[in-house]
């Protein structure tokens, strides 16, 4: 049985549009809009689609391994949305910390501010 | 009552017609317990209502909901070196004649932290069928992972010391502090007892939504008691007050 591979056209643009991706995340950086540590699952995700995308050979057969037949471009959209979901997980988790923090912040202020309009000693 | 400095922590939002009768209240049954009303991020003049009536007041920048401004109470408390604390409610539900049975226990030793019951002493609190059946199921499920036989797990009502007061100044759950600070509290190695209290009803709203409400509460408080189960207790350090 032959496995229809991926059409070079959606090659071609798939690659275009994830070094679009790739280049937007590195130029965020670089104009400091995006911290290093939020930016990594992001780079991930554009190097991985930008290899899946331009390496047909590799498309093809891990559409092969994965059972998927007829369409290998699918594969690029399973891994597209993995990785979305997984960059959602990772700012949910993000913005957990910066409640807990903020929460934190709030107490401080609050008791800070109780203290010097009792000017209650500090203990 | 013994000459520890003690204090009631109430956490009130948008409670400026009843904060200065709950703090009057208090003061007058007991005039050696200060108060500290935690105003959470209230919008009308609670603060200014409670600081009127005596109370010492902290004002939250911005609503946290209940665990969070209990917690800056406790905070409070333990930074200002107090040796007891009542919880008390801002809406009243909680009567002041009742705070002896809670602080006992903790005054004579016998137990880190005291909750006031509305149902351990047999009769005494009524409502409706659905919340009754959540009451008891969670009562069972605390009661199961705790190991001990607790009744009322969503009681307010309690006194602490300084050694619970530490652990709840420094990690308080957020979402269903009550329910949640029982099984933390037992999981710590403290001493928990509950005695049985008169409360005040509150007013319930129309049956069929407070069936509603109960399930989705229950499906919320099981779930965060689940996965409370393993989480791990260790308080990062950044996050220590």
């Amino acid at each position: 049985m032959i496995a229809a591979g991926t059409p070079l056209k959606i090659s071609i643009a798939a690659t275009a549009a994830s070094l679009v991706l790739v280049l937007v995340v590195f130029e965020l950086i670089r104009s400091r809009r995006l911290r290093e540590r939020y930016a990594l699952l992001w780079l991930l995700t554009g190097i991985v689609l930008v290899v899946l995308s331009a390496w047909r050979g590799g498309l093809n057969t891990i559409a092969l391994w994965l059972g998927v037949r007829g369409y290998p471009p699918a594969v690029l959209f399973a891994v597209g949305l993995l990785f979305v979901i997984l960059v959602l997980l990772h700012y949910s988790t993000v913005i957990s910390r910066l409640s807990d923090q903020n929460v934190i912040l709030a107490q401080r202020l609050a008791l800070l501010e109780a203290k010097l309009s009792e000017r209650l000693p500090q203990r | 009552m013994s000459a520890e400095r003690r204090i009631a922590v109430v956490p009130a939002y948008n409670e400026e017609r009843n904060i200065a009768r709950v703090v009057g209240e208090l003061g007058a049954f007991d005039p050696e317990l200060d108060v500290v009303v935690v105003s959470d991020g209230s919008i009308d003049r609670t603060a200014e209502a409670a600081e009127a009536a005596g109370a010492h007041v902290v004002r939250l920048p911005f609503n946290l909901g209940i665990g969070g401004a209990v917690q800056t109470g406790f905070q409070y408390a333990w930074e200002q070196g107090y040796d007891l604390v009542v919880r008390c409610d801002g809406d009243g539900q909680h009567i002041p004649s009742e705070l002896p049975k809670v602080i006992a226990p903790v005054l004579t030793g016998e137990a880190d932290i005291a909750v006031g019951s509305r149902f351990s002493g047999g009769e005494g609190y009524r409502s409706s069928a659905s919340r009754r059946i959540g009451i008891r199921l969670l009562a069972l499920v605390v009661s199961g992972i705790a190991r001990q036989r607790v009744t009322d797990t969503t009681s307010g009502f309690q006194a602490l010391n300084r050694r619970a007061l530490e652990l709840f100044a420094a990690d308080y759950p957020h979402d269903y502090p009550e329910v949640e600070g029982m099984v933390m509290t037992i999981k710590h190695r403290l001493r928990l007892v509950e005695v049985p209290v008169l409360m005040r009803e509150r007013e319930h709203g129309r049956s069929s939504i407070t069936a509603l409400r109960s399930i989705y509460y229950m499906a919320k408080v099981l779930t965060a008691l689940f996965v409370g189960l393993f989480r791990r207790d260790v308080v990062p350090l950044e996050d220590r007050s």
